[in-house]
């Protein structure tokens, strides 16, 4: 008897027919848009119809399977056993399997013990990640891999999970890179997400082969595995169907009679419920009102149809959309424009203006302003007057339709953006953190993955009867949140309801993080082009419990406030330097990736030239490339402390001693003092890892064994890799549970990871057989006991030294540690002078010790001070804070640090302009407490609050606005 | 923050209410507070109302059994079942450097959110980290809870050995509840809490057990580890024992005492470790003491059957040593791969890791040490699951699937 194998995955069915010998008779693939039970009842009729109704088998496999399979009493076949199974036969001379699906990715190592990896909750890197990106680049996949092939170079792309590898790419798009190495960057982005996230420190070796349809159809993913690889992997004929076939040959069935299987099939629904909400609107006749209520909030603001005496131009050049628009004198709009930027944001603004020449030849521009992503590349092409921050351009719209607003909530295509307004000024702002950007885009995502339009999609959902609830997280968990919802028989019109549901969710509850709807206030503007969508306009009213003004031109609110702007800033007589009609004509540019040679930095640099000889540079972290006769004086204390550290690392080895290497990370970067002048006093040679980069990290990638670990841990990989190449006689890297006792909180620990990495280390770096490697618990809060419990260790590992010279070398090293730190808080003391006496403002960049790390902190303190501020260090000022109670458990010396250097910040004087910046790992579990707690301490005394997350990648365009919206908010305030 | 304290006029008003963290446990335990005059409630609240009552209130990155537990007791509050004005809450403390040692002032802060500052907090710790003038443990009440925990441990460890195997569905089940019946009776008439009756239980449950009829055939054996509270609690776990039952399988979970006995434990090692307090070591060694006493009743009542007897404390933390140190201490610490060493040693070779999403010392303790210990143990297979507010019950099962199909074929080939 024949037998199918049928694979329903996360976006597609794929099919395969087995005769008596096992031989594939049919096969079929195709996209089943979620409506699986509908297209797998057609896809049996089908068959029926091609076989003349013979009875067959049938055993199913793939992640959105079981459900269907439990409910109609089939068989059901994991589907990477199924796959094994599939090896086995098709294909047993493979090592490694590699499977890219539609949402997951796995990996089988076949040979020397059989493992099975797939990937967790967190994790992109698949083929619906693609299909994001490639959407992002306006093509479609099969195109995407033929830019591909053309590419010259590789950016960097975060690796992690979809949503932020979009926020690497929407930047370099803005910054004008070239599509085809964007491209290439994407596949490769893929395949260090295959290998950090599933090889977890196993070696991917020997014959490997590839499977699934993402590697299927893209022959430029499989080069970007082969030459990551250092290999030459295969992908076999039928590759897309390893998982129908192996759930053929792995379980058997009873025969069925396909007409009645198919019907049986197509019919059913599943009986399980799921959670549900609110419906939007239960009557035409209240959406008629809704619609009518919202229109009226724009009365004042007419939409004119031709220009009138004196213009004024507004740009908002944002992630993925340009706004443009001009309003007079009354702040009435002309000739608004809202379009996807396709990557080309400077395209779009020379077409607008010189349609706009080519109507009126005769109009007058008076002022200009630009804001958004696209700031700096449309000032330098066009000479727009101004720039001004996002945020302040959203207000100044805002401002124009409810003179009193509280709060402004903007969802745009990639990010949210939230400020609270406090007495006229900005008074506190979110944006969201780069893994929940569920907004303008997520619906439009899905509403693709079902074959709609985002308006079609989106209006499906005003009338659903019971929304689908699906609570409020990121994009990849919510596909899987969408998936179970279809399971369990939601519409999708229900589905639609939701997802519009939960775009508000994640704006309230994880960006905003409000309580209760009180708190964001009374007066609410919404804009950006979510709210368009009223589906989601309902479900915020809705879930806060009040009407919200909505502008008519919501979309293009940054563009019309940048033009309001422009016009504050217009004095008589005025005209704009906006490029002429002239100019116009002649302009051209073309744009050149470089790596910038200044500094060991080796930025990736976009260089964009204009007709003009104007030039515009994007991607640098520093300003040297810009313009490297420009060096402003600093009092940067960062890189105060990192010189500081440098020397103890500095000194010339002794070829007659031994030699002690220290990792620079975690727990050792702010002991190096400590531990290198107790080495030193005790006759070796001290080396420190080198100072950390990228190769660095991907060196010792492929030992990482948990994916979810902050950076700073998942660094230290690649330190110990650069410890073994240096020939060093020991590695010594120590289990500290606890920290210096600086009397701040109710205990001194280390964080978990602080405290035991070392053990991760010892268990997962294979290549430190070999080497001595001394991971010995020791704690250094208590000298005597200090002086008592490293003998034991020492002479364990390194030799038997008298208790006068450990307690000799002992004292050097407290005394050491000591001086260092004094150092570090007398030039804290003198550059808070010195901001003082200069007027300049100050901040306070808190993290941990080891965000001194460049490749860490990504150069936000470089950024912070070409933003003219000084930078100070957390352990710069806290010692001058009295001990106190926090709310939290105050229990980890590092993170004390941080609640004393808020209250510093909270409780100085306002003769200075001084604010604190909290960076924070991603990842980092220990700062779900402190964020919440620093930003009471300082919102308790009525100062801003500003996180940064940092990662692998940082968004260095995000965290700009960020600074400039706090700076700019700082000045109002005072 | 000034802390409202629990009074003796509260303990005679006051309902205290705490989340369920260890099902079968709680309930011996609720008893075992009433005996001492407290009025403990333990609460079954789940489902989605819940997990957003949780989310609304927390730091939504904080660890998921927080979410859970803490979220239980902010709903219970606000579902109207409760009168707020004559309720306190409690949650167990450990004091140790993971973030869980926050549960406390964050659920202290989510109260004050919420305008509800006068509920008293109690914090449930060894340390003694607060006091109250009503509310205090004393020495016997250590005992007694430890023998009520190696009766929740004992029911536990014999349910999952006779379940999968009892010809009659059912059977297990009907011991299980009659022994709880007992058990509670006999504390609400101050019985069952010395040794002598102590050991006259144990061996009636293992006799009890025993003459449950069982089938005699091999079924697969699935170990579950992982952070305390996702492991034990089936709203944490989304009913990962529930799921388990439906797939042919048999389970296995480490006690919970040996939990008590590793926090006791870690009070030597870090004297030996860093030195300090005498007191505390000697403290702690008296409490491990105590705990491996009642420990060596529940292996002798299991002596003369066939059933799987738990390696004592003693045992593990030796075997612990050559995958990681035992000054590992935060959060499950090194008891976890001690915990997998001792299934697999017991012929439990499928583990599940049942873990929070980002969970601090499991990205130590779980992810951190399965490379060394399939170095050790070549056939087991271990597999982390991962617990959050958005992670699917699907792709959890999915993964599960998985690793029962792997071990299926492995007995085969056996």
């Amino acid at each position: 008897m024949k037998k199918i194998g049928l694979d329903v995955g996360s976006t597609t069915l794929k099919c395969v027919i087995l005769d008596e010998n096992d031989k594939i008779v049919f096969s079929t693939y195709k996209r089943h848009f979620s409506k699986i039970s509908q297209m797998t009842g057609e896809l049996l009729s089908e068959i029926a119809e091609k076989f003349s109704d013979e009875k067959m088998q049938i055993v199913v496999s793939g992640s959105a399977g079981m459900g269907m399979a439990n409910d109609m009493g089939l068989p059901f076949v994991q589907e990477v056993y199924a796959t094994r199974n599939a090896v086995r036969r098709l294909s047993p001379q493979s090592d490694v399997v590699i499977e890219l699906g539609g949402e997951d990715a796995k990996i089988l190592f076949i040979t020397g013990g059989l493992e099975v990896r797939m990937n967790g909750t967190c994790a992109g890197g698949t083929g619906a990640f693609i299909d994001r990106m490639a959407s992002l680049l306006s093509v479609d996949t099969p195109a995407l891999n033929e830019l591909a092939k053309n590419r010259e170079k590789i950016y960097t792309i975060a690796s992690r999970c979809g949503v932020f590898a979009k926020s690497d790419v929407q930047p370099l798009i803005n910054q004008g890179a070239r599509k085809e190495d964007i491209a290439a960057s994407i596949f490769y982005a893929v395949v260090n997400q295959t290998i950090a996230g599933l090889a977890q420190g196993r070696e991917i070796k020997g014959n490997i082969l590839y499977l699934g349809g993402p590697l299927t159809f893209l022959s430029e993913l499989r080069l970007a595995f082969d030459d990551v690889l250092k290999t030459h992997g295969a992908c076999p004929e039928n590759s897309l169907y390893f998982v129908a076939y192996g759930a053929a040959v792995s379980d058997k069935s009873d025969p069925y009679d396909l007409k009645e299987l198919s019907e049986k099939i197509g019919n059913y629904s599943s009986s399980a419920g799921y959670n549900s909400c609110e419906p939007l609107f239960t009557s035409e006749e209240e959406y008629e009102a809704f619609i009518k209520r919202h229109k009226s909030a724009s009365e004042g603001i007419k939409n004119i149809d031709a220009p009138a005496d004196n213009m004024y131009l507004g740009i908002d050049a944002g992630s993925t959309t340009v706004k443009i628009l001009m309003c007079d004198d009354d702040g009435n709009i002309f000739r608004p424009l809202y379009c996807r930027n396709d990557g080309k944001p400077v395209e779009i603004v020379r077409d607008y203006l010189e349609k706009l020449y080519r109507d009126y030849p005769e109009i007058k521009i008076r002022q200009s302003a630009v804001t958004g992503y696209g700031e700096d590349i449309i000032r330098s092409a066009f000479h727009i007057d101004h720039g001004i921050v996002e945020t302040i351009a959203h207000y100044t719209a805002a401002k124009k339709f409810k003179p009193d607003v509280d709060f402004i909530l903007d969802i745009g295509g990639q990010d949210i953006k939230c400020f609270k307004i406090r007495g006229g000024a900005i008074d506190n702002i979110f944006l969201n953190e780069a893994c929940s950007s569920g907004c303008g885009s997520f619906l439009q995502t899905f509403a693709a993955a079902l074959g709609y339009s985002i308006e079609d999609f989106a209006n499906l959902g005003l009338y659903a009867d019971r929304p689908v609830d699906l609570g409020s997280r990121c994009t990849v968990f919510m596909n899987s949140s969408v998936k179970q919802a279809q399971k369990d028989g939601a519409t999708v019109e229900n589905i639609s309801a939701g997802l519009s549901i939960s775009v508000v969710k994640n704006a309230l509850y994880k960006v905003i993080r409000c309580a209760s709807a009180e708190e964001l206030g009374k007066n609410i503007v919404v804009q950006g082009g979510t709210f368009l969508n009223n589906a989601v306009l309902r479900s915020f009213e809705q879930e806060i419990g009040h009407d919200v003004i909505r502008p008519e031109y919501s979309a293009v609110m940054g563009a019309y406030g940048a033009a309001l702007f422009a016009k504050s800033k217009c004095k008589e007589c005025m005209m704009s330097n906006i490029i002429s009609k002239e100019e116009l004509k002649r302009f051209s540019y073309n744009v050149k990736a470089i790596t910038c040679k200044g500094c060991t930095n080796r930025c990736r640099l976009t260089i964009n030239t204009f007709s003009d000889g104007e030039r515009y540079i994007a991607g640098n972290r520093c300003d040297k490339p810009i313009d490297s006769t420009k060096v402003k004086e600093r009092f940067n204390l960062y890189a105060y402390k990192n010189r500081l550290l440098e020397s103890y690392a500095d000194v010339k080895p002794d070829k007659s001693k031994k030699t002690i290497g220290l990792p620079m990370g975690l727990n050792m970067y702010e002991l190096l003092p400590f531990w290198a002048t107790f080495f030193r006093e005790l006759g070796f040679n001290v080396k420190t890892s080198p100072v950390s980069n990228r190769k660095i990290y991907l060196e010792g990638q492929h030992t990482i064994p948990s994916d979810t670990v902050c950076y700073p841990a998942k660094l230290l990989h690649g330190h110990i890799e650069e410890l073994l190449s240096m020939n060093v006689d020991a590695i010594f890297y120590p289990g500290m549970s606890y920290n210096f006792d600086e009397g701040k909180g109710d205990n001194h620990f280390n964080c978990p990871v602080v405290a035991y990495y070392p053990q991760v280390i010892e268990a997962n770096v294979k290549a430190l057989e070999g080497t001595k490697y001394i991971c010995d618990f020791i704690g250094v809060h208590d000298k005597k006991e200090f002086e008592k419990h490293i003998a034991p260790i020492l002479s364990k590992h390194l030799g038997d030294f008298s208790k006068a010279q450990i307690h000799k070398a002992s004292e050097s090293a407290y005394s050491e540690y000591a001086s260092y730190m004094e150092n570090v808080r007398k030039k804290g003391e003198e550059f808070l002078e010195l901001a003082k006496r200069k007027g300049l403002p100050v901040i306070v960049l808190c993290g941990r010790p080891y965000h001194l790390d460049p490749e860490i902190n990504h150069g936000i303190d470089e950024l912070i001070c070409n933003l003219g501020a000084v930078v100070l260090t957390e352990d710069s000022v806290s010692h001058k804070v009295k001990p106190f109670r926090a709310s939290v458990r105050n229990q980890w010396t590092y993170h004390a640090r941080l609640y004393a250097a808020a209250k510093y910040v909270a409780e100085y004087p306002r003769d200075l302009s001084i604010n604190l910046i909290q960076l924070v790992s991603f990842g980092c579990g220990v700062d779900a407490v402190t964020t919440d707690e620093v930003r009471s301490i300082i919102e308790e005394k009525g100062k801003i609050y500003t996180q940064i997350k940092i990662d692998e990648i940082s968004n260095m365009g995000a965290v700009k606005i960020r600074l400039r919206s706090l700076f700019a908010a700082a000045v109002d305030r005072t | 923050m000034s802390e409202i304290d629990f009074t003796k006029e509260m303990k005679k008003e006051y309902t205290i209410l705490a989340p369920d963290i260890f099902p079968t446990h709680m309930e011996l335990l609720s008893e075992l507070f009433r005996m001492y005059g407290y009025n403990l409630k333990v609460l079954k609240y789940e489902g989605k109302k819940v997990i957003d009552t949780g989310l609304k209130y927390l730091h939504n990155d904080m660890c998921y059994p927080a979410i859970c537990s803490i979220g239980q007791q902010l709903y219970a509050l606000t579902c109207g079942d409760f009168d707020p004005h004559k309720c306190a809450l409690i949650q167990f403390q450990t004091g140790g450097g993971c973030r869980a040692s926050n549960y406390i002032w964050l659920l202290r802060k989510a109260l004050k959110n919420m305008d509800m500052e006068y509920v008293p907090v109690i914090s449930l710790s060894f340390a003694g980290l607060e006091k109250y003038s009503g509310f205090k443990i004393t020495l016997p009440m250590v005992y007694k809870a430890a023998m009520a925990l190696v009766y929740g441990d004992m029911l536990l460890l014999l349910k999952n050995q006779t379940a999968p195997y009892e010809v009659n569905k059912g059977d297990t089940r009907k011991v299980v509840d009659k022994w709880i019946k007992e058990l509670t009776d006999q504390f609400r008439h101050n019985k069952g809490l010395r040794v002598k009756a102590l050991k006259k239980n144990l061996s009636a449950i293992a006799q009890d057990f025993h003459n449950i009829e069982r089938e005699k055939r091999d079924k697969i054996k699935v170990g579950i580890v992982g952070e305390i509270y996702v492991k034990y609690s089936s709203f944490g776990n989304n009913g990962l024992e529930k799921f388990l039952d439906t797939q042919d399988c048999e389970y296995m979970l480490p006690g919970v005492l040996g939990f008590f006995q590793y926090c006791f434990s870690n009070m030597e090692t870090d004297y030996n470790y860093y030195g300090g307090s005498k007191f505390v070591r000697s403290a702690g060694k008296f409490a491990e003491g105590i705990a491996s006493k009642v420990e060596k009743y529940m292996a002798e009542a299991l002596e003369p059957f066939d059933f799987v007897v738990p390696s004592s404390f003693e045992d593990k933390k030796k075997a612990v040593g050559k995958v990681i140190d035992r000054g590992v201490k935060m959060g499950e610490g090194w008891l976890l791969p001690a915990e997998i060493i001792e299934l697999i040693e017991h012929g439990y070779n499928n583990i599940i890791c049942a873990q929070p999403f980002g969970c601090l010392p499991n990205h130590i303790v779980g992810k951190g040490v399965i490379r060394r210990l399939r170095e050790l143990y070549p056939d087991a297979n271990i597999f982390p699951i991962d617990y959050d507010a958005g992670a699917s019950k699907v792709n959890q099962e999915n993964r599960i699937k998985l690793m029962l199909s792997v071990a299926r074929e492995e007995v085969e080939h056996r």
